[in-house]
């Protein structure tokens, strides 16, 4: 298995050396998102809500997928505490927020995840899990996750990127596909996916490789058919997602020479219809630490929400944070290519 | 005027081609776009059909392009190279067969 960038001591484990050349590309001069902004009359960007308050969880996780914005791994050791999770509960408690949405790393292997999810539900919250589906085979005591998912009706979001072996296996690693289709299978036999049960279970598509994701619509009538035919199991949604140039898929990208022309593909998609919609705006991500951003993207880069005095849960001040001016950076055309992209997949048409 | 026939800087300059003659131009792009969209073939579809005649009229751009647009859109390596087995073959047969007209030819002016 392959190490994450911070063990490797890879220069783009720092977030400023990664910002750095998303800013000034070494090779090629690229037109700067903010100005593509300023030109549909957009900028600045601001927040228009806080409907969904997304906590990563950690980022430690049982695979090292090749594209990981989060450089997640079984080596990774950031993992929330409970005193974190009791601030987070804190601020639910407080405010009209509906929706919580729970990733990490693999949420799951956090030790206090059942207890948060629990104590979340208690507070009538909806509850999303970004569940990378392996997780649930990794561990016989993980085995009962889907029957754990279904007692709180908690939506399940898994990625899988391809209804094929070979590409989801060169993203996320040997033996992932196969036990992707045993976890959905999984699901499926609780009820999730599945018709008039209520539980819902999303996919999510990611390009394995330097290209941008194909039509949503198209990709996940195609899932429904291949997914049926091949392994009988049924699903909501599919979300088609763009990878951000950062983290380990800027690595991806820069090792094999890709990096110039993929964010010229960005470039050249640039969607103004998708930038009232860019999920940063109704979102806002909480990091392991407690520290709060635009977006689980901008948390990787450390860069914290604009408001300095409601940067940590310690100091949530929703009237602050709800109109927030979002941070842009290059790495932002990733959400405003083509349809657009989220964690809830397109934005625009 | 590069020092070679091909580039591939080119490829993004093909709209240009309406800075010479636009109405013409206008009216091919939009035709273009027409085809390629989902209809009674998916556009999935016209993508691997685009990839194969991309190498039987043997246009790099073309290849490029599809290349590229038919593995975004989830073609198998196998997949697209069947597609241009598909191409060889037709453009192989189409050789082959006027081998007919020439034994039609040989067989008029021999004894």
């Amino acid at each position: 298995m392959i190490k994450s960038l911070k063990v490797l001591q890879n220069p783009l484990a720092n977030s400023s050396y990664q910002l750095d050349i998303l800013e000034h590309s070494p090779t090629h001069k690229h037109a700067s998102f903010k100005d593509k902004v300023a030109a549909t009359g957009m900028f600045p960007l601001l927040a228009s809500g806080v409907d969904i308050f997304q906590v990563n969880m950690g980022k430690m996780c049982n695979q090292v997928c090749k594209h990981c914005h989060v450089d997640a791994g079984p080596d990774r050791k950031e993992i929330m505490t409970r005193d974190t999770m009791q601030l987070c509960l804190n601020v639910l408690a407080n405010s009209p927020i509906k929706i919580v949405d729970l990733t990490g790393g693999a949420p799951e292997l956090n030790p206090d995840f059942r207890w948060f999810v629990e104590q979340i539900k208690a507070l009538g919250k909806h509850i999303i899990v970004r569940c990378n589906l392996t997780i649930i085979l990794a561990n016989k005591r993980f085995n009962d996750l889907p029957e754990f998912f279904k007692l709180h009706q908690i939506e399940v979001v898994s990625s899988l990127p391809s209804f094929t072996q070979d590409r989801t296996d060169k993203q996320r690693g040997d033996g992932v596909f196969e036990d992707s289709i045993k976890a959905l299978q999984m699901l499926n036999a609780v009820g999730y996916g599945m018709q008039d049960t209520g539980l819902t279970l999303n996919l999510v598509y990611n390009p394995a490789g330097a290209f941008l994701p194909p039509s949503q619509d198209a990709l996940e009538k195609e899932y429904k058919f291949e997914l049926m035919k091949k392994y009988n199991i049924s699903f909501n949604s599919l979300f088609a997602i763009t990878n951000m140039p950062i983290s380990r898929y800027l690595d991806y990208l820069l090792t094999t020479g890709n990096y110039d022309k993929y964010m010229d593909k960005l470039i050249a998609a640039f969607n103004p219809a998708a930038v009232a919609n860019v999920m940063c705006r109704n979102t806002i991500s909480v990091g392991w630490d407690g520290y709060l951003y635009d977006c689980d993207f901008n948390q990787m880069l450390d860069l914290k929400v604009t408001p300095v005095t409601s940067q940590h849960l310690s100091d949530f001040d929703l009237s602050l944070l709800q109109n927030r001016e979002i941070i842009l950076k290059q790495h932002c055309y990733g959400c405003t290519a083509g349809a657009g992209s989220s964690c809830g997949g397109a934005v625009a048409e | 005027m590069a020092d070679h026939y091909y580039n591939a800087e080119d490829l993004g300059k093909f709209g240009n081609i309406g800075d010479y003659q636009k109405e013409m131009a206008d009216k091919f792009f939009s035709y273009y776009g027409e085809v390629f969209k989902d209809g009674a073939l998916t556009a999935k579809e016209k993508s691997l059909i685009a990839l194969a005649v991309a190498h039987a009229v043997q246009c790099p751009y073309c290849i490029d392009a599809y290349s590229s647009d038919a593995y975004e859109k989830g073609f198998s390596e196998a997949q697209m190279m069947e597609a241009v087995h598909v191409a060889s073959a037709i453009k192989g047969g189409a050789v082959l067969v006027h081998g007919v007209q020439m034994m039609n030819k040989v067989k008029e002016i021999s004894m």
